[in-house]
């Protein structure tokens, strides 16, 4: 604890000295035993992470996409420069200033050695942390719940449906499985306002024999109680931060105003989506682009309104698998394999580009023609439940069934 | 009353395996086997239908639901008469329902240059704010006439869905449109699918439900909506000279047989040009992943790229909203091999039918499509003896899909204890089923669309090429029962728009919204 109050103290120094506002890294010791959250984001659609986050130093990235590449850093609508070989696309502006204070990290060419190139297989395989095992019936981070529970009396007895919480319409396959989630569209519409029908329904789904819709129903009255508790009222962003008025930003909005409301949360779950682009997918400026505006916009917005809450706070973002790294006939990426992962919060090592870069030459590629995968995804999970989730070794192990999760292979991603 | 007979129908269906629990030679004749068939096989019954099926014998009523053309449905068909784009074909909707806007949209974008999205895909309106994607990039103001004619198209077949799903007496017929469009989905909210979406259900999926399986592949393959959805009306021989010009310098439109040229002169050809350079794989893995074989089906990265290459050249001009052609130009026209197949170089337009005919006859196929539509009628995880049954009937009757699912719906699997209420309803079969239930008039069906987008389910608006899940595990969930249980409630209490049930008593939302009528 005192080396890592040490480099808080000496980061938020250094960030003084270089001009920019001491964020909430200062106030990370203040923080004290709150509950640790997760938001996980997911990128459906498989996010082209070569134009995401831009090898801009190889040659061959430009040769591979003639009409698509994002340029050099410098020059027109050219990448923001990161560390001399990477950069962010030039409509991810609004990362700049978390990479910039060492709360962003980039861990490029992840992802899952299943060689499968099936949207819908590999977000499974990703959502169930079992590559490859379509067996799996829960999510990577249900089973963190229900193993968690098990562990900790006062989890277990509240069994919390607001412990783990996607602002989604459907439940997502990370969070399906026997430890209580919800699924929402927002906070506000998720009550039954006529009380009397309530009170009945809440007698005949306790009564039933369904032992699914028994349970489902029983979270979702849970679930009112809490959020009528504990959410009334118009939401106001603090700090002045501004979120897409796109869907994905008002889920993430939704999340911040969860966070802040102490309703137990401790996993989130938010999902960008339309991110196949075959056709025409653009460059610094296009569909794509928008895209990622949007994306990292509606982020920043919520890294900016959680504030001090940032402290005990990880954004983790992934997507099922990246795309080809030359562009196909119609301007467009076909499906892929390696990908960027970006882990925001108070305890990441920030300003770092992590995991060992293949290259892009032809006989560096997977199967000749994808960004090879150098960083098990597992790995870049079991580093944020072990180290920020705080998960005992048992847990883990039932986190991520079949993959032995070994300290050795984190990448220091966060601070221990 | 008949909210007594929703509750009296659960308990029976509960009841109707048990008196036969080995194959019966014949079907089972009990009022809860009677409730069972038309839980799974309809859209739910309504007040005096177990009494109807009763009456005709119950092998009976499913034969005369297996050849559908044999029961009238005129109350039904003259209710559609007054949704005027149903009918019309692609052409006209692009030149006089969404055309229009599209060139407005196109205008407002070039006094915003943020918004500079060469294919804007449009999203139903979002649960968190009532508002669509395009909705809020633009300020909110009174829709345009453009824009309400824009909006029309996607209406009526939202409209049509729901009033068939409801009123139509074919009901089987229309549950199996619903499941072969979810099969072959495609996305109305991708750029100019909308265009040719009506003509799609109308005359790709529809009339092939209970016909030929290879029929029905190849009506979705060369549809214009499917080229479009998955992006196949790219995809292009790298080789492809264009005329008089350089190899890669791009082009606007395709040479060929043109059967749009009378409307040369419409602006919206002006727009962005649009390259034609290469192959583009995204229909070929979806066309073996989805369409046919499965994800296990046995086919390599390699087999999806000469799919690719055998499908080169089939493609529209979206912009026009004209049929699809193929044009030879654009064809790769070498050799290929496909699953161990090999197709000799110069197969032309050929290419595509060979290589649908090796899909369609290849086992993965036959079990991959059993086993969907097990699903579908029987269980979450319906028994291997049924699909393998069902898979042998496909393969035996070259994909007469009447016969696949005749195998299935009278199998004593159907009618096994264990399937009897195994299956939870969509949002879509929910709310159907309660209409039904209630006997509820209905005047306009677009406030059902509009909560079947709460509950997860906007019609016509599913993205990815998967159409929705069909299983328990998807649509049970907290979130979910809240936005049933109020919908219930308003139903009960005639609150939902567009929509009249008479003397409702004062627990039908209670019903509506119990865990029992969540199932069938």
């Amino acid at each position: 604890m005192t080396s890592r109050r040490v480099f808080l103290k000496s980061g938020a120094m250094a960030m003084v000295t270089m001009g920019l506002a001491p964020s909430f890294l200062a106030r990370t010791a203040a923080a004290g035993s709150r509950k640790k959250l997760l938001i996980t984001v997911f990128q459906r659609g498989a996010v082209d992470g070569l134009n995401m986050v831009v090898p801009y130093g190889e040659a061959d990235y430009y040769r591979a996409r003639p009409s698509i590449a994002i340029a050099r850093p410098g020059a027109a609508e050219g990448a923001i420069d990161l560390n001399g070989f990477f950069g962010l696309h030039p409509r991810m502006s609004a990362f700049k200033p978390l990479w910039d204070r060492g709360e962003l990290a980039i861990v490029q060419a992840s992802g899952s050695h299943d060689t499968t190139r099936s949207h819908f297989d590999a977000q499974d395989y990703m959502e169930s942390a079992t590559p490859g095992v379509k067996s799996t019936k829960d999510g990577w981070l249900n089973r963190y719940l229900a193993a968690s529970a098990a562990h900790d009396a006062a989890v277990a007895e509240g069994r919390n449906p607001l412990r783990a919480v996607a602002l989604t319409s459907q439940m997502p396959r990370t969070l399906q499985g026997a430890a209580p989630a919800l699924a929402m569209g927002n906070t506000a519409d998720f009550t039954v306002a006529d009380m009397s029908a309530r009170t009945s329904f809440e007698e005949i789904y306790q009564a039933t024999h369904d032992k699914s819709l028994n349970g489902a129903g029983g979270e979702a009255f849970e679930a009112m109680r809490t959020l009528s508790k504990k959410t009334a009222g118009q939401y106001r962003p603090a700090n002045g931060a501004a979120y897409p008025r796109s869907p994905f930003g008002q889920a993430l909005q939704e999340i911040a105003r969860l966070a802040k409301s102490d309703v137990g949360l401790e996993i989130a779950f938010a999902e960008s989506t339309q991110w196949d682009h075959h056709v025409n997918q653009g460059a610094a400026t296009g569909q794509m682009a928008n895209r990622l505006d949007d994306f990292s916009r509606g982020i920043a917005a919520l890294a900016q309104d959680l504030g001090e809450r940032m402290a005990d706070t990880i954004i983790l973002t992934m997507s099922e698998f990246g795309r080809a790294v030359a562009e196909n006939g119609s301007r467009g990426t076909d499906h892929g394999h390696g990908n960027a992962m970006f882990v925001i919060g108070g305890s990441v090592k920030g300003k770092e580009v992590y995991g060992k870069w293949p290259g892009l030459k032809a006989d560096q590629r997977f199967e000749g023609r994808d960004l090879a995968v150098t960083t098990d995804f597992r790995d870049v999970f079991g580093e944020v439940v072990v180290k920020h989730l705080g998960a005992s070794a048992a847990t883990t192990a039932r986190v991520f069934p079949g993959y032995e999760v070994k300290r050795s292979a984190f990448h220091g991603v966060l601070r221990a | 009353m008949w909210t007594r007979v929703i509750l009296v129908l659960s308990l029976l269906a509960v009841a109707a395996g048990r008196p036969q629990a080995s194959a019966p030679p014949s079907l089972p004749a009990t009022d809860g086997a009677i409730v069972h068939a038309l839980n799974r096989l309809t859209y739910g019954p309504r007040p005096g239908d177990v009494a109807r099926v009763k009456a005709m014998g119950l092998q009976r009523w499913i034969d005369r639901q297996l050849d559908p053309s044999r029961i009238d449905d005129g109350v039904l068909t003259a209710s559609l008469a007054r949704l005027e784009t149903l009918t019309l074909d692609s052409q006209t909707i692009q030149r006089e329902y969404s055309g229009p806007a599209m060139v407005e949209r196109r205008e407002r974008q070039r006094d915003t240059p943020a918004g500079d999205e060469p294919n804007p895909v449009t999203r139903p309106p979002s649960r968190t704010t009532g508002q669509s994607q395009e909705e809020m990039a633009a300020p909110r103001t009174r829709p345009s006439e453009a824009q309400l004619k824009d909006r029309q198209v996607i209406a009526d077949l939202e409209e049509a869905k729901l009033l068939r799903a409801i009123h139509s007496e074919r009901q089987l017929q229309e549950v199996l449109v619903d499941f072969w469009f979810n099969h072959f989905n495609v996305f109305a909210g991708k750029g100019a699918t909308r265009n040719y979406l009506s003509e799609y259900e109308r005359e790709a999926i529809r009339p092939h439900v209970l016909g030929n399986f290879r029929d029905m592949l190849e009506a979705s393959a060369k549809s214009p909506a499917m080229l479009f959805y998955l992006d196949n009306w790219q995809n292009v021989s790298p080789d492809a000279s264009s005329p008089g010009g350089a190899q890669r310098r791009p082009q606007r439109r395709p040479e060929g047989p043109s059967p749009t040229s009378g409307a040369a002169a419409s602006p919206t050809r002006l727009e962005v040009a649009r390259p034609q350079r290469g192959i583009n794989e995204n229909y070929a893995r979806e066309l073996m992943e989805l369409h046919t074989l499965g994800v296990d089906g046995g086919y390599t990265q390699a087999d999806v790229q000469n799919v690719a290459r055998a499908l080169t050249g089939w493609t529209i001009q979206p912009r026009e909203g004209s049929g699809t052609q193929f044009v030879p130009r654009l064809h790769d026209d070498k050799a290929k091999t496909v699953l161990g197949h090999t197709l000799k170089a110069g197969g032309g337009e050929r290419d595509l039918e060979q290589v649908l005919d090796i899909l369609a006859a290849h086992p993965s196929t036959a079990r991959h499509i059993a086993t969907k539509l097990a699903v579908r009628f029987v269980s979450d995880t319906p028994p291997a003896a049924l699909v393998d049954r069902a898979a042998a009937r496909f393969t035996a009757t070259g994909g007469d899909l009447r016969e696949v699912v005749r195998t299935i719906i009278t199998s004593p699997e159907f009618f096994a204890p264990d399937a009897l209420r195994a299956k939870v309803k969509t949002p879509l079969e929910f709310v159907a089923s309660a209409l039904r239930a209630t006997g509820a008039e209905v005047r306009t069906a677009l406030p059902l669309a509009r909560e079947l987008r709460d509950m997860g389910m906007p019609l016509y608006f599913c993205q990815p090429p998967t159409g929705y899940d069909d299983t328990a595990t998807t649509w049970v969930s907290a979130g979910a029962l809240v936005s049933r249980m109020n919908f219930a409630v308003a139903l009960g209490k005639n609150e939902v728009r567009g929509v009249r049930i008479a003397n409702p008593p004062d627990d039908l939302g209670q019903e509506i919204g119990s865990p029992a009528f969540q199932r069938q």
